[in-house]
């Protein structure tokens, strides 16, 4: 049993740490609100660029010398994974579902006699992986996601990385692990393939089919251009992946402290009441005390 | 007063320029380009320099883009860039700077290879920056 002191300071204690995640949750939200508006900020441009590359995409369609980030090398043995985490931990199983995705990718793939490798954004993905798959990792990248806002530069220097390890024939295929954030309390992990690239379809009446994409002029024509928008393609499909998984992360971590703090709650209510009863006992000890040494007189 | 060109700059950050405007003239690869009104459908690729955006006879807005594409449709005229931002928001002595960074970023890498490729774009992009300043 402990004592009434004992009570007093875990009180004390189990209140110190509900005002810190409380504080930490008013914190994700704020955050959460700063991801969300570069979110929305960065959505025109995706869909500008979705619906360019669907048109142009169509005309070369089916062209033998199609660009190989479209068509891709013809084989399917060496994959190249992006694990894009967070930096900091206290969010639930933000990062852990990520990473428990991406090993799960890799033990399917190494069962089928194929190779897998990482690229790590953000330093939670990997200290986890760096523990059995330390070999694995390519690249880790470094202050990213800590940053304030997401730069685009910084999609752009990952993009490069892919690119080149394609062309030199190191991979096949390229995918991103994320989370794709859906509200503030639920995300959903998603693999999104970014080599070859996976064109958007166009929601346009596909009834004729080359009568939209006919009617446009292409400068210098749809070879060139597609070369220089394929990687561009790519770096956007990376942003896009992290600023969601920034909000994801914020949202995650807003939940988990709201959870937090709510247990906390509970935690103090209970304590405070085996406080205030074993506070009476002592009390009502001593009065018998001195009662019952009354009645011997 | 004529219909207006719907106009759009973005740029994967956020949105830099959205309205309508008289004619826009951008520096496409083969040269530069005007666009007015119910231009013909295009898709363009765009070196580094300036977009600049007119109302009546007069440019509105000037704008440095690092390199993009350009679509136009008859919905309007977007123009998609990878980096850019207003021309007046940089003075002479920070391009200069940049494009010394960038030159000295390109000596530094020895070997050739897609590293080197990129380099020498980012002094391409620094050196239209400078002569977008100078002008």
């Amino acid at each position: 049993m402990p004592s009434l002191k004992d009570l007093r300071n875990r009180i004390g204690s189990v209140k110190q740490t509900r005002k810190i995640t409380s504080a930490m949750k008013l914190v994700a939200s704020s955050k959460l609100k700063r991801a969300q508006d570069q979110a929305e900020r960065a959505r025109p441009f995706a869909e500008s660029m979705a619906r360019t590359l669907a048109n142009v995409a169509r005309t070369v369609k089916g062209m033998p010398d199609a660009p190989a980030l479209l068509s891709g090398s013809g084989k399917d043995e060496n994959h190249l994974f992006i694990v894009a985490t967070a930096d900091r931990g206290l969010c639930g199983g933000f990062n852990t579902s990520i990473v428990r995705g991406a090993r799960r990718r890799l033990a399917q793939l190494r069962a089928d006699g194929k190779t897998a490798k990482f690229i790590c954004v953000g330093r939670k993905g990997r200290d986890l992986l760096r523990r059995d798959h330390a070999d694995l990792i390519e690249e880790y990248v470094d202050g990213v996601v800590a940053k304030r806002r997401l730069e685009y530069a910084d999609a752009e220097r990952i993009a490069a990385m892919v690119v080149d390890r394609f062309e030199a024939g190191a991979i096949d295929t390229a995918t991103i692990i994320f989370n794709r954030f859906k509200t503030a309390i639920s995300s959903e992990l998603t693999f999104r393939q970014l080599v070859p690239a996976t064109i958007p379809e166009v929601d346009e009446a596909p009834a004729d089919d080359d009568t939209p994409s006919a009617l446009y002029t292409f400068e210098p024509d749809e070879e060139t251009i597609l070369e220089r928008l394929l990687p561009m393609n790519l770096a956007v499909q990376i942003f896009n992946a992290l600023v969601e998984n920034v909000a994801s992360e914020q949202g995650a971590r807003m939940a988990a402290m709201d959870n937090a703090t709510r247990n906390a709650g509970e935690m103090i209510e209970q304590l405070t009441l085996s406080y205030n009863r074993q506070r009476q006992a002592a009390i009502t000890k001593e009065l018998i005390e001195i009662v019952s040494g009354a009645e011997a007189l | 007063m004529a219909e207006q060109l719907k106009f759009e700059l973005v740029s994967p950050e956020q949105r830099l320029a959205s309205g309508d405007c008289d004619m826009v003239v951008m520096p496409g690869e083969d040269g530069d380009l005007g666009v007015l009104v119910e231009h013909s459908p295009l898709v363009t690729l765009l070196r580094p320099g300036v977009v600049s955006i007119y109302q009546g006879d007069r440019v509105d807005r000037r704008f440095f883009v690092a390199g993009g594409f350009a679509e136009v449709s008859e919905e309007g005229c977007t123009v998609l860039i990878e980096e850019g931002f207003p021309l007046e928001d940089v003075t002479e002595a920070e391009a200069g700077q940049r494009l010394d960074t960038a030159k000295r970023d390109f000596a530094d890498i020895g070997d050739d290879g897609p590293a080197r490729d990129r380099a020498a774009r980012a002094v391409a992009i620094a050196e239209a920056l400078v002569d977008a300043v100078a002008a």
